[in-house]
C-alpha cells in the first residue's frame, strides 16, 4: 500500500492531468455535440498550440504574448479548417468526416515536422511559475499548481460562454437538434463556424498551457487524442459537463493507479471505459439513443 | 464456376508470380514486397470490415499485434516448435481478442464504434509495453523469430519467404472475394447501405457486424504472425496507433471496397518511404505529400488507385445496366401481375386455429408528455385487407412501428397469430412473418433492384444469422425464385439489374413494397403505399395490393380514401392517438364522429 503522502501527491497530479484532459475533451465534445463531427485532427491542433507557444516564447520570452498570439493563431486555423474542409462534410457520412479530419491531422503533424524537425523542443516555464510550493507536507511544482487554477478558470469561462450567452444557447440547442435550430432561422452556418473555431481554440490553449511541462514534438497529440476519446466515452457524447467530469475522473484513474503500479495506469483507464460500456453505454452524462 | 468469375484471382496470381522478377528493377526489394503483402493481408480483412460493411475501425493494430506477439512468444520461448502451428495459434488469439472487443464495439454505431476501436488499440499498446513486457519484450520487442520449415525446405528470407507470403495473400484474397460475393457478404453490403432496413428485413445486424469484425481480426492476426517471421523480429510498434492509421490511409489511397486496394496503397506508401528517404530535402516530405493526397481523395470522393481501375474496367457493363431507365417514367408503368404466393413463406406461428392474424392489446406509446398512441386495441382477421385511417398526427405510423416491433410500446402488447411478439425486436418479428413497407422509402440505393429484393429473401431462407461464406449469394434456387417472383409482382422485372438510385420515384415506391413482400411475410403492413404516386400508378398499385392480399393478411395505412374504401373489408380509425371507430367501410362512411374528426382535422392539417 503506497504512503498517504504519495497518494496525496498523485491525487494532485491527477487533478493537473484531469484538467488538461477536460480542456482537450471539451473542445472535442463541443464540436462533436454541435456539428456531429468527430474531429480526429484534435490531437494535432493540441500539438500546434504547443508549437505556437514555443515560437512566441523563443522570440519574445513572454508567456502572456504567447497565449494571446497563440490564441489568435488557433482561431485562424480553426476558421480556415472549417471553411476549407470541415464545412464540406456536414452532409456526408460520419466515416468520411473522421477520415478527412484524420487526414488533416496527418498533414498538420507532417507540416510541423517538415518545418521544425522531429526533435523535442523545450518551452521554458514562465518566471512566475518557477520553483516549488510547499503545501503542508507536500512539495509541488509551482507551475503545475498554477495550471490547475488557470485551466479551471478557462473551463469556467467556457461554461459561462456555453450556458450564459446567446451563442451558447445556439450551441446547446444545436447539440439537441441542429436541424430545428436551422428551421428557427438562426444562422447555423455562422454558429457552426464559431463552434468549430472555439473547439480548436480549446485544444490549442491546452497545448499552449502544457507546453512547458510536456515534451513538445510533432507526435505529442496522438495519445491526448485517444485519452480525450476515452473521456468522451466515459462522460457521454457531446456533453460538456461529461467532458469536464470525465476528464477529472480519467486524470485521477491514471495518476492514482500509477501510485500502485505504473505499468497499469493507462490500462486501468481503458478497463474502466470497457466496464462503463457494458454498464452504462451512453456514458455518465449522455442521454440514451444519441448519436 | 465460370471463367469470368475467376479472372481477378488469375490476374492477381500472375502479378504475384511476376512481381519479384520485374519489380526489383524499380526499387522493390524482396523484403519490401513481403511487407507490402503483409500489409495487404491485414487490408483484406479491413476492407471486408470497412469497404464492404462500412465499419471504420482504427483498432486493427490491436489484432495485428496480438497475432504477432502470441506467435513470436510461442516460438522464441520454445513453447511450440512448429512455426505453422504458432501462426495458427496467433491468428486464433487475434480472433478471440476481436470477439471480445467486437462484442463491446459493434452495438455502437458510427462515431462511437470508431472511437472504441481506437481506444482498445491504444490499450493493447500499453498492455504490450508494460504489464506484459515479460512476455513481449516491452519496448524491445521479440527478436529471434525462426523461419518456417516446409517438408525438406527452410523458408529462409528472400524469395522463399516471398513465395510464402504470395501464396497466403492469394489464398486470403480468394477467401475474401468469396465472402464478399456470398449471402453473408450481401448482408454486409446491405448493412453498409442501410443497417436499419437490413434489420427490418430479418437479418441480425449485430451478429453480422461481430462476425465480420472477427474475420478482420483473424486476417490481421495472421499478418501479424507473418511480420515476425519476415523480419525474424516482432516489433512493438505493431501495436501502435500509427499502424491502424497507416492501414486506413493505405486503404483509401489504394481503393476502398476493392479488397486489393489496401495492398496497392501499401505498395505506394512503403515504396515512397524506402526510396524517397534517401533523397535529401524530399525525404522528410513524403508523408506530408501522402497526407495531402489522402485528404484530396476523401474530399473529392475519389475511388483510389484500384477503385479507379475497376471503375474504368466495368464502365461498359454499368452503362448497359443503367441504360433505358428514364424511358418509362412514373406514368402508366406496366405492372404484370404474377401469382403472389411466394415460394418462401414464413412458417405460420398460429397457436390457435381461430387466432386473429394480428392483435393489438391496449397499445400505447408516450414520448415524455406526448401521447402519440394511447390504449389502442383492435384485431385483424386472417386473410383480410384491413385499413387504419385518421388525420395527420393521429398516430398511424407510430402504431405501425409498434405492430412491426420497430419501436417498443410504452404499454400494451401485440400478438401475431396469438403469439405475443412485443419485446422481440423488429428482426425476430420479421422472422416470425410480419413485414412492413415504410412510409419513407428505406432502400439500399447503391445496390441493384434484384439485390435489394434478394436481401429480404435471404433473411427468410437463412434465418437471422448464418455464416455461409463460401457459396455465391445468387446460388440458392429457392431464393432466386422468390426474387424473380417478388420482382415481377411489383412490376420491376425489366429493372432487375438497375442500381436503385437511378430509379424514378414511383418505381422506388414499388420496390419498397417488393422488399417487404420478399421477406415472405404472412402479415404485411403497408404504410402509405400510394404516397407520392401519379394517378395512373395509384390505380396499378391498388390492383397490386389486392393481388398481394390473396395470399396473406394486409394491414394498410393510406390517405387515399377512394383506395381505402375500395380495398378494405374493415377500417380502424385513429384520432389524436386514440381509437375513434372501427367497422366496415359503409359503417365508417356513415359514422358521425369520423366525419367530425376528419372535417376538424382537415381544418387543422393539410391532407398528405
Amino acid at each position: 500500500m503506497p504512503s498517504t503522502a504519495l497518494l496525496l501527491s498523485q491525487a494532485f497530479n491527477g487533478l493537473a492531468l484531469g484538467t488538461l484532459l477536460a480542456l482537450v475533451a471539451s473542445g472535442l465534445t463541443i464540436i462533436l455535440g454541435t456539428l456531429g463531427v468527430l474531429n480526429f485532427a484534435h490531437g494535432a491542433l493540441f500539438m500546434l498550440g504547443a508549437y505556437a507557444m514555443y515560437v512566441v516564447m523563443a522570440h519574445t520570452g513572454s508567456w502572456l504574448l504567447g497565449l494571446l498570439a497563440g490564441g489568435v493563431f488557433m482561431l485562424v486555423v480553426g476558421v480556415a479548417l472549417e471553411r476549407l474542409l470541415v464545412r464540406l462534410f456536414y452532409q456526408r457520412p460520419h466515416e468520411d468526416q473522421i477520415l478527412v479530419t484524420f487526414g488533416a491531422g496527418i498533414v498538420i503533424v507532417e507540416a510541423v515536422r517538415a518545418y521544425f524537425g522531429g526533435n523535442t523542443k523545450s518551452v521554458p516555464t514562465p518566471p512566475w511559475g518557477q520553483g516549488i510550493v510547499r503545501l503542508g507536507f507536500l512539495f509541488y511544482p509551482t507551475y503545475r499548481l498554477e495550471l490547475i487554477g488557470i485551466v479551471a478558470a478557462v473551463l469556467f469561462a467556457l461554461y459561462l460562454l456555453l450556458y450564459r450567452t446567446s451563442i451558447g444557447l445556439v450551441v446547446r440547442a444545436g447539440i439537441e437538434d441542429a436541424r430545428m435550430v436551422g428551421v428557427l432561422g438562426i444562422n447555423v452556418r455562422r454558429a457552426f463556424l464559431a463552434v468549430f473555431a472555439l473547439g480548436v481554440l480549446a485544444a490549442g490553449v491546452a497545448g499552449m498551457l502544457y507546453a512547458p511541462i510536456v515534451s513538445v514534438q510533432p507526435d505529442m497529440g496522438g495519445s491526448f487524442l485517444v485519452e480525450a476519446f476515452v473521456v468522451i466515452v466515459i462522460g457521454g457524447l457531446g456533453s460538456y459537463p461529461g467532458a469536464v467530469v470525465g476528464g477529472l475522473i480519467a486524470g485521477e484513474i491514471i495518476s492514482l493507479t500509477s501510485a500502485f503500479n505504473t505499468a497499469y495506469s493507462e490500462v486501468m483507464l481503458f478497463a474502466v471505459m470497457a466496464l462503463l460500456l457494458v454498464l452504462r453505454p451512453q456514458g455518465l452524462f449522455g442521454s440514451e439513443g444519441r448519436v | 464456376m465460370k471463367l469470368g468469375r475467376l479472372a481477378p484471382e488469375a490476374v492477381l496470381a500472375a502479378v504475384l508470380i511476376a512481381a519479384p522478377f520485374l519489380l526489383v528493377h524499380v526499387g522493390f526489394s524482396y523484403d519490401l514486397l513481403e511487407r507490402i503483402l503483409d500489409w495487404g493481408l491485414i487490408g483484406l480483412g479491413f476492407d471486408l470490415l470497412f469497404g464492404v460493411a462500412g465499419m471504420l475501425s482504427f483498432g486493427q493494430a490491436a489484432f495485428y499485434g496480438t497475432g504477432g506477439f502470441v506467435a513470436a512468444w510461442l516460438l522464441v520461448g520454445h513453447h511450440l516448435a512448429s512455426v505453422w502451428l504458432a501462426l495458427a495459434v496467433g491468428t486464433l488469439a487475434a480472433g478471440l481478442v476481436g470477439l471480445g472487443v467486437g462484442a463491446l464495439a459493434v452495438r455502437r454505431i458510427g462515431i462511437y464504434f470508431t472511437m472504441i476501436t481506437l481506444a482498445f488499440c491504444e490499450m493493447g499498446f500499453f498492455l504490450e509495453n508494460s504489464p506484459l513486457a515479460a512476455y513481449t519484450g516491452g519496448e524491445n520487442g521479440l527478436p529471434g523469430v525462426p523461419v518456417p520449415q516446409l517438408g525438406p525446405w527452410r523458408l529462409t528470407s528472400g524469395l522463399p519467404i516471398y513465395w510464402l507470403l504470395a501464396v497466403l495473400f492469394l489464398a486470403g484474397f480468394v477467401l475474401a472475394r468469396r465472402i464478399r460475393h456470398s449471402p453473408f457478404g450481401a448482408v454486409l453490403a446491405a448493412i453498409k447501405g442501410n443497417a436499419a432496413r437490413a434489420g427490418q428485413a430479418g437479418h441480425s445486424v449485430p451478429d453480422y457486424k461481430l462476425a465480420v469484425f472477427v474475420i478482420a481480426a483473424l486476417y490481421a492476426g495472421l499478418a501479424g504472425g507473418l511480420l515476425g517471421v519476415i523480419q525474424s523480429y516482432m516489433p512493438p510498434d505493431a501495436f501502435a496507433l500509427d499502424t491502424s492509421g497507416q492501414l486506413v490511409v493505405q486503404t483509401i489511397i489504394g481503393g476502398v471496397g476493392t479488397l486489393i486496394g489496401p495492398m496497392v496503397g501499401a505498395a505506394v506508401w512503403l515504396w515512397l518511404r524506402d526510396n524517397l528517404q534517401m533523397i535529401p530535402h524530399v525525404g522528410a516530405l513524403w508523408k506530408l505529400i501522402l497526407g495531402l493526397i489522402f485528404v484530396v481523395l476523401v474530399v473529392a470522393l475519389k475511388r483510389g488507385i484500384a477503385g479507379e481501375l475497376r471503375y474504368l474496367l466495368t464502365r461498359r457493363r454499368r452503362a448497359a445496366a443503367e441504360a433505358g431507365v428514364p424511358e418509362d417514367s412514373a406514368d402508366g408503368a406496366p405492372m404484370p401481375l404474377a401469382a403472389p404466393d411466394l415460394p418462401l413463406r414464413a412458417p405460420l406461428v398460429a397457436t390457435r386455429a381461430d387466432a386473429p392474424a394480428l392483435r393489438a392489446l391496449g397499445v400505447s406509446k408516450f414520448y415524455g408528455g406526448l401521447h402519440a398512441v394511447e390504449d389502442v386495441s383492435f384485431q385483424v382477421r386472417s386473410g383480410a385487407i384491413h385499413a387504419v385511417i385518421g388525420p395527420n398526427g393521429a398516430g398511424k405510423s407510430t402504431l405501425f412501428k409498434m405492430l412491426s416491433e420497430e419501436i417498443a410500446p410504452t404499454s400494451g402488447r401485440v400478438e401475431l397469430f396469438g403469439r405475443p411478439i412485443t419485446g422481440l425486436g423488429v428482426t425476430r418479428a420479421t422472422q416470425l412473418g410480419i413485414g412492413k413497407s415504410n412510409q419513407l422509402n428505406q432502400l439500399f440505393l447503391d445496390l441493384s433492384v434484384s439485390e435489394n429484393i434478394r436481401l429480404a429473401a435471404l433473411a427468410r431462407a437463412r434465418g437471422r444469422f448464418r455464416a455461409d461464406l463460401w457459396r455465391a449469394a445468387d446460388s440458392i434456387p429457392a431464393v432466386e425464385r422468390q426474387v424473380a417472383l417478388a420482382t415481377a409482382t411489383v412490376g420491376l422485372a425489366h429493372r432487375a439489374q438497375v442500381p436503385v438510385h437511378v430509379l424514378p420515384y414511383g418505381e422506388k415506391r414499388r420496390l419498397e413494397i417488393g422488399i417487404a413482400l420478399a421477406t415472405g411475410a404472412n402479415v404485411l403492413l403497408l404504410d402509405e403505399p400510394l404516397a407520392g404516386m401519379s394517378p395512373a400508378e395509384r390505380v396499378a398499385t391498388r390492383a397490386l395490393v389486392r393481388e398481394i392480399a390473396r395470399g396473406r393478411t394486409v394491414l394498410i395505412v393510406e390517405h387515399d380514401m377512394d383506395a381505402i374504401f375500395e380495398l378494405a373489408e374493415r377500417i380502424t380509425v385513429l384520432y389524436e392517438g386514440r381509437l375513434l371507430a372501427e367497422g366496415t367501410p359503409d359503417e365508417i362512411q356513415r359514422n358521425q364522429a369520423v366525419q367530425a374528426a376528419y372535417l376538424g382535422g382537415l381544418h387543422e392539417h393539410e391532407p398528405a
